[in-house]
């Protein structure tokens, strides 16, 4: 159905932001199929790493591609740090918004069947301003899926929401992006440790990436899983250096 | 809690009770204040001219109505084309905005003669004259909107490979309108100006003609009669405008009571 995943590669990139240096030949890869987390300081230039993935920005030099050799346009979709979703449409037409931007037929079985994945099929017509902050995360995550883009982005998705949504919305979107190549911005050590295949530090100007160890276990690990937070102390403390 | 029943009494209350204490102020002034009535006439010599005037009052109302219905219409869909005109097409922006600017420089009381020599004394001046004073609130207010779309939903549109008037239509149009809705509600309260302006300037009918002939003729309880009848209209064409915009923007929250 998916095509599958290719890793994105980024080759001898180059960024400044204003006066400041965020990249400088940087090379990387990000992984087929896989999630990797990306950590980091605020103003690091995570987001501005992930705007360049999904072409929202041009590096200054350098080349971001994927590995397969096809283009990434029409292959990305993007959760950012809000939810995104439009106040006037409701529930089901935010989740097809992406068939109706392109102009084609939007698919409201499939739509439908998204929102019974992610618990909301009772809210199909309601307008996003009833819904709580979670509820809404659950649209745009609905709104991802219906896209069924190979990449995924998602820039700090669940900052906004309190924990115990945000572990369920984490468990939920483990499930639903697995064998998809998805980067995901976080600050949350928790939720790095519960969801990476691979996480990266971020730190410095350029910005200098970290390989981090990862937990044994499947993604989304659980939240009381020994590893897991094992590893996000580890995390914590070194991130707090 | 005193219950939404009690909170919209109180609303309509406290207009009425303002009125009421304007128009005993008035009244007091015409009685007791040595004016003479061709000057301040008392509100009940303007009640009684609003009743035996009405056969002269209604049909200006109608043609002052139709002027402004008319020249609003007119005005915010010019307005629109222009405001979506400029927010697609940069040049055009660069070329026209100082024009627009320019003609909002120009005092529309000073060409109200010209406009009056040009499009005759008729319906159609006036109609003018109101869509000079209406399409640069809208065209501002609408512009604005167009240019503040939340960057989130651009990056968003982007990625999933939308195309330019795709956005425009689905995302840029919808998010601007509570901007355009300040805008027609600017509109609204000032397109009777327009319309009784190019009324006063040469006209054969319409409450600003009347008006204007009341005066001549020192007739000051019609004068104010008119006066009456044209805030009224004006506050209820507002009323009418207002209560279908909050309709139409069905998503925004009801606008809270500001105390």
């Amino acid at each position: 159905m998916m095509a599958p995943p290719p890793a994105i590669r980024l080759e001898g990139v180059g960024l400044d932001f204003g006066a400041a240096p965020l990249f400088r030949d940087l090379d990387l890869c990000f992984g087929a199929g896989i999630m990797t987390v990306l950590l980091g300081a605020s103003g690091v230039g995570k987001t501005s790493l992930l705007r360049m993935l999904g072409g929202l920005v041009m590096p200054d030099y350098g080349r971001v591609a994927a590995a397969d050799g096809q283009p990434l346009a029409g292959r990305v979709a993007w959760m950012g740090q809000q939810d995104l979703l439009l106040p006037w449409a409701t529930v089901m037409d935010n989740v097809m918004l992406g068939a109706r931007l392109r102009g084609d037929r939007a698919d409201r079985g499939r739509a439908g069947r998204l929102l019974d994945c992610v618990g909301l099929s009772s809210r199909a017509a309601a307008l996003p301003g009833t819904l709580s902050g979670g509820m809404r995360q659950r649209v745009a995550l609905a709104r991802v899926l219906y896209e069924d883009r190979p990449v995924v982005l998602m820039d700090e998705p669940f900052s906004a929401l309190d924990s115990v949504t945000r572990a369920r919305m984490q468990d939920l979107a483990g499930r639903m992006l697995a064998g998809r190549t998805v980067v995901l911005i976080t600050h949350d050590p928790l939720e790095a440790c519960r969801l990476a295949d691979r996480m990266l530090l971020m730190s410095g100007h350029p910005a200098r990436l970290d390989a981090m160890g990862v937990p044994a276990g499947a993604v989304p690990r659980a939240v009381d899983d020994p590893g897991v937070l094992a590893a996000q102390s580890v995390l914590l403390r070194r991130m707090m250096q | 809690m005193t219950g939404t029943a009690a909170a919209r009494g109180m609303r309509l209350l406290r207009p009425a009770v303002t009125l009421a204490g304007l128009l005993a102020a008035w009244w007091a002034l015409a009685c007791w204040g040595h004016v003479p009535p061709y000057m301040l006439p008392g509100p009940d010599a303007v009640a009684r001219a609003l009743w035996t005037q009405r056969a002269q009052l209604a049909p200006a109302a109608v043609t002052t109505l139709e002027e402004t219905v008319l020249g609003l219409v007119l005005g915010i869909g010019a307005g629109s084309v222009l405001a979506i005109g400029m927010a697609v097409c940069a040049p055009l922006r660069r070329w026209v905005m100082p024009m627009v600017l320019l003609s909002q420089a120009v005092p529309v009381f000073a060409l109200a003669p010209l406009l009056v020599l040009w499009f005759g004394f008729g319906m159609a001046s006036k109609v003018v004259m109101a869509v000079l004073v209406i399409f640069f609130p809208v065209t501002s207010a609408l512009g604005d909107g167009l240019r503040q779309t939340e960057p989130g939903w651009m990056d968003l549109a982007r990625t999933m490979g939308a195309t330019r008037w795709r956005v425009l239509v689905h995302v840029r149009l919808p998010a601007a309108m509570p901007s355009f809705a300040s805008g027609v509600r600017m509109a609204t309260a000032i397109a009777p100006i327009g319309a009784v302006v190019g009324e006063w300037v040469g006209a054969s009918s319409g409450l600003g003609f009347l008006m204007q002939t009341a005066n001549t003729r020192f007739q000051t309880d019609l004068m104010f009669a008119a006066l009456a009848v044209l805030a009224a209209m004006t506050v209820l064409l507002w009323w009418g405008v207002d209560r279908a915009l909050a309709h139409a923007l069905y998503w925004l929250p009801r606008h809270a009571d500001v105390d």
